[in-house]
């Protein structure tokens, strides 16, 4: 599982790589079902079309700049010395995808997976800021991400940077592991939701003056659930081409790694079922959904490592994890995320990096996964802030209250997902 | 607050960050890696603590 010596790609495993990656993005189809689902009617269509112009501009802005930035781990990059230990910090790739055509099949491979975890990370928020975010503003975040912080982060753990070479440099384990992206792209999406929420602040009529928040449920459970079975599947594909590709799989233990998806998954899902049969007397939907992306999540960082009883206690904890998690950012702390990507994909992706550092046989694993948490949270969320609080001086993130209150789908595009049904009563209104 | 809080959060990393160079023994190590991890908790839960009292002054 080191970096140490990488054997040639065969052509089969090329074909394979490429074949699950292009499964992968029924993730983001997933993922942007379960969003839209989880927002009121009166602003679904804005969300599918937000989803579609965010995933379009991160792949661009990627291709233009960012994928310069994250670099590959044989390539240019730039390093500084330190305590004797080089720290290599940022990639120093060509801009427009230069030199792409020539670059071996792994590396080519690699961009690919990094482009749809790009697209993957920046659709995150979008959930969270869910029925009050421009589209326009909802892009320019993406192209924020998307030449900025995903690089950065892409570039220490998969790029050959100093997170990765922390077994090399001081002897912690195999360095910092991600195969499928749980901090990549999860963690670092769930932050990036946290700030959106804190700049847009709530739904409007979401937290009133007195009394508790107002509930206000998703407008289509079928969206949500059926997009959490997409979502398994591009996982499945995820995580299974992310521990070929980042964490150098044998081939005996990719079936594995597809496994420990679906049993992380499966056991979250049951946890946050049995949390919310016996909290609230009946199974939540939205609560559940959120168990079962979190499951995936925690998945996604070694589960090409985890043994099938590992793996279900991760879900198990993910799942127990999440409800709790949901009412605390709500109830407790006054954050409204109708989506609950903060819960999910935060929470999910910290502790399932977190478990691989338990898990892994290597000695010192832990505290290099650690140290990758610290460097997320304590870098990536203040910088994802404060770019983000310049763009709200820019382009705001909220729509007025108009906007609030005709919906999204009528204020940003003039017409409404489903025309033909009545329009409800404005809740926002109470 | 909110501020203080997210300036709080990169010093827990750096401190983190030292740990790797200054103390070559696991047991420091981790000791103070868990330290800088508790620094940032911190300056994440001043800067929710900032989030929810502008939360309380601006609701309807």
């Amino acid at each position: 599982m080191t970096a140490a010596v990488i054997a040639p790609m065969t052509d089969s495993v090329f074909a394979l790589t490429l074949a699950l990656l292009l499964l992968a993005p029924l993730a983001i189809a997933g993922l942007t079902l379960v969003n839209t689902g989880l927002g009121r009617s009166r602003s679904a269509a804005q969300s599918l079309l937000g989803s579609l112009g965010i995933v379009a501009v991160a792949a661009i802005v990627f291709a233009l700049a960012g994928a310069a930035f994250a670099g590959s781990p044989q390539g240019a990059n730039h390093s500084f010395t330190l305590a004797g230990k080089s720290w290599n910090w940022l990639g120093a790739g060509s801009w427009l995808l230069g030199g792409f055509d020539s670059a071996t099949p792994r590396t080519q491979l690699m961009l690919l997976f990094e482009f749809l975890s790009v697209a993957l990370a920046a659709l995150i928020p979008w959930g969270s800021g869910a029925e009050r975010v421009r589209i326009t503003t909802g892009c320019a975040a993406a192209a924020l991400l998307s030449a900025l912080v995903f690089p950065l982060t892409a570039h220490w753990i998969w790029g050959g940077g100093w997170l990765s070479q922390l077994g090399a440099n001081f002897g912690l384990g195999a360095g910092f592991l991600d195969g499928g992206g749980a901090a990549t792209v999860h963690l670092l999406g769930g932050l990036s939701a946290l700030a959106v929420v804190w700049i847009t602040g709530p739904r409007k009529g979401k937290f009133p003056q007195e009394g508790l928040a107002t509930a206000m449920p998703g407008h289509n459970a079928v969206y949500v659930l059926f997009g959490c079975l997409l979502a398994l599947v591009g996982w499945m594909a995820w995580n299974v081409a992310g521990a070929i590709l980042w964490l150098h799989a044998p081939a005996s233990a990719l079936t594995g790694t597809a496994l420990n998806t679906l049993l992380t998954a499966s056991a979250a899902l049951v946890a946050a079922f049995a949390v919310t049969r016996i909290r609230f007397g009946k199974p939540d939907t939205s609560i559940c959904a959120n168990g079962w992306l979190a499951g995936l999540v925690a998945s996604s960082a070694g589960a090409g490592l985890f043994s099938p009883a590992a793996a279900l206690l991760v879900g198990l904890v993910a799942g127990l994890a999440t409800p709790l998690l949901v009412e605390l950012l709500e109830l407790a702390l006054s954050i409204d995320d109708p989506s609950g990507a903060i819960a999910a994909h935060a929470g999910g992706g910290a502790w399932g990096i977190v478990a691989v550092g338990i898990f892994a046989p290597q000695a010192g694993q832990l505290l290099a996964q650690l140290v990758g948490i610290a460097a997320l949270f304590g870098l990536a969320l203040p910088l994802i802030y404060l770019l983000f609080r310049l763009l709200d001086c820019i382009l705001p993130f909220r729509a007025d209250e108009e906007g609030e209150r005709l919906g999204m789908d009528l204020y940003e595009m003039g017409g409404s997902a489903y025309p033909e049904f009545v329009i409800h009563r404005d809740e926002s209104s109470r | 607050m909110k501020y203080a809080g997210l300036l709080a959060m990169p010093a827990g990393f750096f401190l983190s960050l030292a740990a790797l160079v200054l103390f070559p023994a696991p047991a420091p190590r981790m000791i103070f890696v868990l330290c800088g991890l508790a620094v940032e908790a911190m300056g994440l839960a001043v800067a929710v603590r900032g989030h929810m009292e502008a939360r309380g002054d601006r609701r309807p």
